[in-house]
């Protein structure tokens, strides 16, 4: 490929997705990583009881972004055929896993009364 | 706590402008009065405007093309294969020119690169300065004796090329003979070819879903191949051939297909011991390819080459005709050694319109194509082998080391399916 840039990718994703989508689901995702460290800062440290609530959501999250891969696209487990294949499945499910960890530990911060335990 | 906030979403505003994608637009304009003439709104028309539109300022760009239809070609086969409705390839011309440009919806009559003139459909008179031939190519259905487009969908004949909403006939035939078994004949052209990759993907594709529908043991799968290798590139054709004999498919060798009895389900093939007949219950027609005829009609062809095709003369490096400096072709109608495919055309456009621009400027550009091409060959559904080389047949992978050229890959099918049509998209409008 000639010229593979930034640029070249974010033409790629806005094409894929909508310009309006692609920048609305980028600044969605830095709101919540905003607001998890806008509350590790607020706490002044990593609230360990809610995080590891959050990461029982983990694999839910590894596990829903294989499947969502594998709906959008006509391919399944059987089609992985070398070790970048198992890489780029891992990939996406640590994607899948840390997006939802993060989300639910701000949404559990965000939960009346979680946050008075937190400060506790 | 607001000042902070407003400070964070300062910061994040700040943040996105950086991010923004940086375009070749960006680059300053080159002030012309140069009128330029494109002929063909196809891939590399459309590319070739709209970033000619980036980056002159002033310059009279006309587009030729009588096509109210843009077809994203390398969706045919996926179309083909029953995995996207024809609706897929199919967008509007319009959608992706620059709208500071002009659009003559007919077709080219007549080109005349002495007098810098080209006559349209309607008799009008065209002149310019400089001059990109985009036309594509066309398939001559009429070469095989016997064919018709008509034919498409029934009597097991199909043919992948022919256009959308032929592919989506194609599949109708494929689907129904993957479900009862017979003969299933694959061939390819005795000319250049637009992506000689996707014949052999689609015996792949037709003995994927016979494999998946138990039929593969009622069927044979016969490719007929018009010399003495699978694919042009010596490495890929070994490799190629490797996995013909693991699926188990009858190679035939310099068989070049040339008539059709569609009553009859034979298939005629001229081979150097005389001509040879074969049944056949499915096949995908594949026609020989040429210029168009208002191409081969002109002073632009090789006079030494390809004469029963007609290949615009250009130097393979620069894409500007040999005979006429002010003339460029891009895409399909170039006559190259290679590189008649959609990612051919995403390097060798920013090259014309460096070439182009720099000699409005009265400079020389050291920009070149180097005969990249990329051909992601499907070998069933959900897996691809990612094939990239240049003039040498040098293998020129994009992710040397992470994503092997030679090997089945889900990535590979993963970039086919999601990302290749996007990356087309942006390259129509010159941002890729």
């Amino acid at each position: 490929m000639k010229d593979v840039s930034i640029g070249m990718f974010i033409a790629v994703f806005e094409e894929i997705f909508g310009a309006g989508l692609f920048w609305g689901m980028v600044a969605v995702a830095g709101l919540i990583l905003l607001a998890f460290v806008w509350q590790i800062l607020r706490e002044h440290r990593l609230e360990s009881r809610r995080f590891l609530r959050a990461e029982l959501w983990a694999p839910v999250g590894a596990v829903a972004a294989i499947l969502f891969v594998q709906f959008v696209t006509n391919s399944g487990f059987s089609d992985i055929g070398g070790p970048i294949d198992v890489i780029v499945l891992i990939l996406i499910g640590s994607a899948g896993a840390i997006g939802l960890t993060i989300l639910t530990y701000v949404l559990l911060g965000l939960l009346p009364g979680r946050q008075k335990e937190a400060g506790r | 706590m607001l000042t902070n906030r407003r400070q964070f979403l300062g910061l994040s505003a700040a943040g996105a402008t950086v991010l923004l994608p940086g375009s070749p637009a960006r680059a300053e304009k080159l002030p012309t009065k140069a009128r330029i003439v494109i002929l063909g709104a196809g891939a590399a028309g459309t590319a070739m405007a709209n970033r000619l539109a980036q980056r002159l300022d002033g310059a009279k760009i006309t587009i030729i093309d009588a096509r109210k239809q843009h077809l994203y070609q390398p969706g045919f086969t996926l179309i083909a294969a029953g995995l996207k409705p024809a609706g897929y390839s199919v967008s509007a011309t319009s959608d992706w020119l620059p709208s500071d440009i002009e659009w003559i919806s007919e077709a080219a009559a007549e080109i005349d690169p002495t007098a810098r003139k080209v006559v349209t459909t309607d008799g009008k008179a065209v002149d310019y300065d400089y001059l990109v031939v985009a036309t594509g190519l066309k398939l001559d259905f009429d070469a095989i004796e016997g064919m018709s487009l008509d034919l498409i969908g029934k009597d097991g004949i199909g043919s992948v090329y022919a256009g959308p909403d032929y592919a989506a006939k194609t599949w109708t035939a494929m689907d129904r003979f993957t479900e009862t078994g017979g003969v299933g004949l694959f061939t390819r052209p005795a000319t250049e070819m637009k992506c000689a990759g996707a014949p052999l993907k689609y015996t792949f594709l037709t003995d994927d879903y016979a494999r998946k529908k138990g039929t593969r043991g009622k069927s044979e799968i016969i490719y007929a191949a018009n010399n003495k290798t699978l694919f042009g590139v010596p490495i890929v054709n070994e490799k190629v051939r490797m996995l013909y004999e693991d699926r188990g498919f009858n190679t035939v060798y310099d068989h070049v297909m040339k008539a059709i009895d569609p009553g009859r389900k034979i298939a005629t093939f001229a081979t150097p011991e005389g001509d040879t007949e074969i049944g056949f219950d499915f096949t995908n027609v594949i026609p020989p390819m040429r210029a168009p005829d208002v191409i081969r009609d002109s002073a632009l062809p090789w006079a030494d080459k390809w004469t029963d095709q007609g290949w615009v003369e250009v130097d393979q490096y620069t894409m500007r005709h040999r005979r006429f400096p002010e003339v460029f072709a891009v895409g399909d109608v170039a006559g190259v050694p290679k590189g008649k495919t959609a990612a051919s055309v995403k390097w060798q456009v920013p090259v014309a319109v460096e070439q182009l621009v720099a000699q409005i400027d009265g400079r020389e550009s050291a920009e070149t194509y180097n005969g990249y091409t990329s051909c992601p060959l499907i070998t069933q559904v959900g897996k691809a082998m990612l094939i990239e080389f240049d003039y040498k047949n040098n293998l020129t992978p994009s992710f040397p080391g992470i994503i092997a050229p030679l090997e089945e890959l889900w990535i590979s099918w993963l970039m086919k399916e999601i990302a290749l049509k996007p990356t087309y998209n942006a390259m129509l409008r010159g941002r890729a």
